[in-house]
């Protein structure tokens, strides 16, 4: 039970490390993207837009092409979140508009926009029920190694997912490498920490705010691919990502800010959602008892939140800049 | 001299803020290579604008620019840093949580730096040829206000600049690490670099420039070889004649002791003494001006009043009621109680919505804020305000669409009007204003001065801290000059000279005996 309880909270976790990942290069510039519930909604329903077209362009769903199966809904993916990214720094870094307000809005206008489509699709293909199966593409999605189930419970914890999991962790060890090595990383955080010093060091703050707010998004995005593709194998129902989004903004604080603690994060935060499951089954509990655990995530999150304010050290700190617009004429 | 190419030249610049305030008028001035010169002017009188046009901030209105004798067209600070100019700023431009060497390599290209060994190799150097201390792993969070300024230098070197220059550079240094800066400015004029240093310590002018240049309200005055200077010549260069303004000052009449401040220290946010052992007498009935360059106490001594600074232990500060002669120790006093006791602060900072005032509430619920106690629980009494609001707006003619236009979108003399008016109606005992004309013109600052003599002549104790001498020395009846904190004697307002209290403003008295004396 304990393997199955791991891979299953990797598997939650995964959307939630592509979400903190994203919003972590998105903050470092210092624009605090609330819209990343929205993003990673409008992220999922891009993909699954992109996979219903390739499927139902298909004469025969057996003579689905892997290569286009996978690339369709990931390049419609980014697309969509990229837009929405894109939305969001027009708002907040050309037009100055208040962040907070701006990211909750996209939140909003993400989830509508999501399920305008969704239930679009849903009518389209006059379903019974409530979703929209997309089995086909999502087969090729969920693939995992062949020889996985012959491991044992290594095979199950290590080598069971879709290649989606695995390049979140490699996206999250490339950013925090691009955080921490590269000089266009150090260039972001200083637009984060301090716009004024970028600025008079010559480097350009909007097309650094923009940049990694569209690529973060993106990044985010594909945690709305991989839970509707891989995660529900390919079913789309309206409202069915749940509170993913906030979690991952959650799980950006918990992290301090460091995609590579996000790894390990993730999987913990991807554990206490499901973890009332699996307590039920040892000690049967009522419903109540059951929703008190759901928030166990956010309560760490907290906890972490207190823990970093007591220790008071500066490289735990959000970028200082965070939530605030950058004037030149201020200086 | 005249016939080396000036390593920069400005001609004819003009800079001007919103259509009032002109910062430089037709400003021309050489700067040579190898040369320390030292840019001198009181508060408000252009040296720093006219510096950042140098450093890209600002773009002059008129004027050219040289450098080396060429034209240029300075837009940003990557320009400035093209030409060899690098400036050192007050607030200092690092990022906190970044290291020495992160912060040197901020906006720059790796090709040309090299990775980080690099760079701590090449601040090494620099290091050692100037004879600067840098750790080039440190935080600039763990750094003092000294390395940080030596880490700005190291910045602009490393980034090849020939023309440094300094806005006052000593404001935050102790005497032994300022003796240390000379030291390295001093290597640094000897490797043929131009140093401007922006300042208004005369002892310092004296001790490191070989020139200086006399800026006075935005005009270039003229420049003096060092060695021909005096503190004397350069303080009359520096606050000009005397200028008669028509300011009334009604006899003192039932001089009352109100305010009694004794020993009080200071320290500000930084933990460095602001206010240093200052005793003070303030009396009903009389207007107290408060002189000095900015920065050198005068928030602190009023916040401390007001409430909102904390003191060091052995401060006091005793207020004697005007009917009862009851004395109150005010220091400990929450904001609220020290209010209810009838001192008011209009303070007015730089920023003028800061402090005081809501930018986004109208004229009546900033009045409100003085009153949303009052009032039948649980509604608040919103009729009296909104008088109050009207008379304001009447009587200091308040441009606003309405009272209920947010004030954040009043232009700032209307704002400062608001301020102050507020402050005078809550009908005080002692009132305590803060450049409070800054920025108005003339006719409201003379609305203003009438109503402190208003209150004045209804025997409220009246400090007035001011940025303009010949304000100061028209209106007030006694004047209390800080000086780095310290207080630097009180002078009668009626006979005082400008050239006297120019003089307390930048000297201590210690320091100007041993002048007199060499």
């Amino acid at each position: 039970m304990i393997v199955s309880f791991i891979h299953r909270a990797v598997m939650q976790g995964i959307p939630l490390l592509y979400g903190a990942t994203g919003e972590i290069i998105t903050e470092k510039s210092g624009n605090l993207n609330l819209g990343i519930p929205g993003v990673m909604y409008v992220g999922g329903i891009s993909g699954v837009i992109g996979a219903f077209m390739y499927e139902n362009s298909l004469p025969d769903k057996s003579a689905a092409n892997p290569f286009w199966a996978i690339a369709i809904p990931l390049l419609c993916c980014l697309l969509g979140s990229f837009l929405i990214g894109l939305l969001y720094s027009f708002l907040t870094t050309t037009l100055r508009a208040n962040q907070n307000v701006t990211g909750l809005a996209i939140t909003t206008f993400g989830v509508g926009l999501g399920n305008f489509f969704g239930g679009s699709l849903i009518k389209i293909v006059g379903a019974d029920v409530p979703s929209i199966t997309l089995s086909t593409t999502s087969k090729f999605f969920s693939a995992s190694l062949p020889f996985a189930q012959n491991l044992g419970w290594f095979g199950e914890i290590f080598l069971s997912y879709g290649f989606l999991a695995y390049l979140a962790v490699i996206v999250a060890i490339l950013a925090s490498l691009f955080l921490k090595r590269s000089r266009v990383g150090l260039n972001l955080r200083a637009v984060g920490e301090n716009p004024a010093t970028a600025d008079a060091a010559g480097i350009n703050v909007s097309r650094y705010k923009y940049l990694s707010t569209c690529v973060g998004s993106m990044i985010a995005g594909l945690g709305g691919l991989y839970y509707v593709m891989d995660y529900v194998s390919g079913v789309w129902s309206n409202d069915g990502f749940g509170d993913r989004g906030w979690l991952a903004i959650a799980l950006v604080i918990f992290t301090v800010w460091k995609p590579n603690f996000a790894i390990i994060g993730s999987i913990l935060f991807g554990g206490l959602y499901i973890v009332h499951n699996y307590l039920n089954q040892l000690i049967p509990m009522n419903m109540s008892s059951q929703e008190l655990i759901k928030m166990a995530p956010y309560v760490v999150t907290v906890l972490v939140l207190i823990f970093n304010s007591m220790r008071n050290k500066r490289e735990s700190q959000p970028p200082e800049a965070l939530g605030l617009s950058y004037f030149r004429e201020d200086r | 001299m005249d016939k080396q190419t000036p390593a920069v030249s400005l001609r004819h610049i003009t800079k001007a803020f919103g259509s009032k305030v002109v910062a430089n008028k037709d400003v021309s001035m050489d700067i040579m290579s190898g040369e320390i010169l030292s840019l001198l002017g009181e508060n408000g009188s252009g040296k720093t604008t006219l510096m950042n046009m140098l450093s890209g901030i600002y773009h002059q209105d008129a004027g050219q620019i040289l450098v080396n004798g060429n034209e240029v067209f300075i837009n940003s600070p990557k320009d400035a840093y093209a030409l060899g100019i690098g400036m050192i700023h007050q607030h200092f431009k690092l990022v906190e949580v970044f290291t020495a060497v992160e912060n040197v390599a901020l906006g720059m290209d790796k090709k040309t730096t090299g990775g980080a060994k690099e760079i701590a190799k090449a601040i090494t150097e620099i290091c050692d040829r100037y004879g600067f201390d840098v750790d080039p792993k440190k935080k600039v969070y763990n750094m003092t206000v000294s390395q940080k300024q030596t880490l700005e230098i190291v910045k602009a070197l490393y980034r090849g600049a020939n023309i440094l220059i300094l806005d006052e550079p000593t404001a935050v240094l102790t005497p032994q690490e300022t003796d240390k800066l000379f030291a390295v400015l001093r290597n640094m004029k000897k490797d043929g670099k131009s140093i401007i240093i922006i300042t208004h310590k005369l002892n310092e002018v004296l001790a490191i420039s070989d020139r200086v240049a006399i800026l006075r309200k935005g005009e270039y005055i003229g420049d003096v070889e060092t060695k021909d200077a005096s503190v004397q010549s350069l303080t009359e260069m520096m606050v000009g004649q005397k200028v008669e303004l028509d300011i009334e000052r009604p006899a003192v009449e039932h001089k009352a002791l109100r305010l009694r401040i004794d020993h009080l220290t200071c320290l500000d946010r930084y933990g460095v003494t602001a206010l240093d052992d200052v005793s003070l007498e303030a009396y009903g009935g009389e207007i107290l001006g408060i002189a000095g360059i900015s920065g050198s106490g005068q928030k602190q001594l009023l916040e401390a009043v007001a409430g909102l600074q904390h003191a060091e232990s052995g401060s006091s500060i005793e207020y004697i009621e005007p009917d009862t002669g009851t004395r109150h120790q005010l220091l400990g006093k929450s904001v609220s109680d020290i209010k209810r006791m009838g001192v008011a602060l209009s303070f007015v900072p730089e920023d003028r919505l800061g402090m005081g005032l809501v930018g986004a509430m109208g004229m009546t619920d900033n009045m409100m804020l003085r009153s949303y106690e009052k009032g039948r629980l649980p509604f608040t009494d919103r009729k009296t305000p909104r008088q109050l609001a009207s008379k304001v707006k009447e009587e200091l003619e308040v441009v606003t669409p309405s009272l209920n236009t947010p004030v954040r979108k009043l232009s700032g003399g209307n704002v400062q009007k608001v301020l102050v008016g507020r402050e005078i109606a809550s009908d005080p005992t002692v009132l305590m204003a803060a450049y409070a004309v800054r920025g108005l013109d003339i006719n409201t600052s003379y609305t203003i001065y009438r109503l402190l003599n208003e209150q004045k002549k209804k025997g409220v104790a009246v400090i007035y801290v001011g940025e303009d001498l010949d304000v100061l020395l028209a209106l007030c009846d006694r004047i209390a000059v800080l000086c780095g904190g310290k207080l630097n004697g009180v002078v009668d307002g009626k006979t005082a000279t400008k050239e006297e209290v120019g003089l307390m403003m930048t000297n201590l008295r210690t320091e100007r005996k041993e002048a007199d004396a060499s």
